[in-house]
């Protein structure tokens, strides 16, 4: 399967089962999406056969010199023969092998506080209340729950563990006791634990700060961009708007952390389709590690994105990839987390295949130690998996999320992106269509705009 | 090649073989909690 398009005056050519990128040039992006139609299994042999150099003469002809053409699909068959263009889709050949091994636990998201000090319009918890009570994380259960993570994780060294809400701030002194509790248990048992905070930053002082920074591998801190952007869906329960309070403590702990391990994150919604302005507004006060991302809501949520802004979304990622190249170029540089995608280094095919983990390898704690395959899930009664105190009771959720994958998901068979995204996400999934095996489709439309603008970039990059 | 410039050397099909290790981020966890972002986790095995 090969996948074709243009952006900012780049041709690429993405092998998508090899994940082999080409930049080339318009003869040769004509070239290949005409052998593509001809023959999308073609091989190093059916390139190189009289029939192919025959048709392609028949079809681009009249637009390119025949030495052209002919020096094409040279190139093409060595790519293919190379295993880069034309390749294979092997991997549907051993998914239930990967499906099938037998996972471990190794991250849990810590609902340290069914609580929030602010009350942002889109919350899918609720203000922090999922559904159900306001509550807090007892150390008690807290401790359970790490010794779960041990016990359920095998011989995996690394475990991730973020505090999470509501807003973890408002519950700090279990968060900081966990973290004493978890260096003490990790040398007893080879184990190294990755702690991770997400805050609204209310409550973020210079102690919280310090102890961040010695603690925690990475912090996500919420903030949605603009002034106006902000305070209108991240308000205080008076409705007074948050950024002014904030703003000045985010910027304080980034460069305490001198600019890495944390990312400023942001949701965007109707009300900011022009969301690149939020995007280089976080740029512009100074912040490195950025992440913006679109709201999920309700069809009848006024927020809610819609099919009908697409469009205006993906000029947006195309405006603010341009830009990113262009400051990358003049040395102002900053990271989108969306638009990140490692080429060289990234996932191996066993990872792509699994997806994020959600009901296997990560798993969300309620502050009265329930289990539920994500924090998307929690509240919701159907996926209560089991406790910290019992373990998991309930082996067949757990069964369901492993079955999924990009060859169980319609949506995904044709999806030239789908080994970037790995099937999506299951509560989007769940949320829109009742299933944890589809695809939301608006939500997939972005992640395919965000893979070609993180190609792009790439290219744009090495053509420096 | 001059019609055509390949930007990456690795191919997923390599790392079929020696992938799976389970060593690598949990990819919610990092910086989306909503949206599923895969593709721009890091490998350890390859730090």
């Amino acid at each position: 399967m090969i996948h074709l398009y243009q952006n900012n005056g780049y041709n690429i050519v993405l092998d998508v089962n090899s994940g082999s990128v080409h930049v080339v040039d318009k003869a040769a992006y004509d070239v290949i999406g005409a052998l593509e139609e001809q023959n999308e299994f073609h091989t190093p042999d059916t390139l190189k056969s009289p029939e192919t150099a025959a048709y392609l003469k028949e079809r681009l002809g009249q637009e390119y010199a025949e030495e052209d053409l002919t020096d094409i699909l040279e190139a093409a068959a060595e790519l293919a023969g190379q295993g880069r263009l034309f390749t294979r889709d092997v991997y549907g050949d051993f998914i239930d092998e990967v499906k099938q091994r037998k996972t471990v636990v190794k991250a849990l998201c810590l609902h340290i506080a069914h609580d929030c000090n602010l009350a942002c319009k889109y919350c899918f918890a609720e203000e922090g209340e999922y559904h159900g009570r306001r509550a807090l994380m007892s150390y008690e259960v807290g401790k359970k729950a790490l010794d779960f993570l041990i016990a359920n994780s095998g011989k995996r060294r690394n475990l991730e563990v973020d505090f999470f809400g509501g807003e973890p701030l408002m519950n700090w002194q279990v968060v900081k006791d966990l973290v004493a509790y978890g260096r003490e248990q990790e040398k007893l048992h080879g184990k190294h634990f990755r702690f991770t905070l997400t805050t609204n930053g209310v409550l973020l002082n210079d102690e919280v700060q310090e102890f961040v920074n010695k603690e925690m591998d990475n912090v996500v801190l919420s903030l949605d961009g603009r002034k106006e952007v902000n305070d209108r869906m991240r308000p205080f329960r008076s409705g007074k708007g948050s950024y002014e309070l904030i703003v000045p403590k985010f910027q304080k702990l980034a460069e305490s952390r001198n600019q890495q391990k944390y990312y400023i994150r942001g949701t965007f919604t109707r009300n900011n389709l022009d969301f690149s302005n939020d995007v280089l507004h976080f740029a512009e006060l100074g912040f490195k590690q950025i992440s913006i991302e679109p709201v999920v809501g309700e069809d009848t949520d006024p927020y809610a994105i819609r099919r009908e802004d697409l469009p205006r979304i993906f000029e947006e990622y195309d405006k603010l990839a341009k830009i990113m190249v262009d400051r990358e170029k003049s040395g102002r540089g900053f990271t989108f987390f969306h638009f990140m995608i490692d080429l060289e280094g990234g996932p191996c095919v066993a990872k792509r295949l699994s997806g994020c983990g959600s009901g296997t390898e990560y798993l969300a704690v309620t502050p009265w130690g329930d289990l539920y395959p994500c924090h998307q899930f929690v509240g919701q009664e159907e996926f209560l998996m089991g406790n910290v105190e019992e373990g998991l009771t309930r082996p067949d959720i757990g069964d369901a999320f492993r079955g999924c994958s990009v060859y169980s998901k319609e949506g995904c068979k044709k999806c030239f992106a789908r080994f970037y995204c790995s099937g999506g996400c299951m509560a989007n999934s769940y949320k829109f269509h009742h299933s944890i095996n589809d695809t939301y489709e608006v939500s997939c439309e972005m992640e395919r705009k965000r893979v070609e603008c993180a190609i792009m970039i790439k290219a744009a990059l090495a053509d420096a | 090649m001059k019609h055509i410039k390949t930007l990456n050397t690795q191919t997923l099909n390599n790392t079929v073989k020696k992938g799976g290790c389970g060593e690598c981020q949990t990819s919610c966890q990092s910086a989306c909690k909503t949206s599923c972002t895969v593709g721009n986790q890091t490998c350890e095995n390859r730090k």
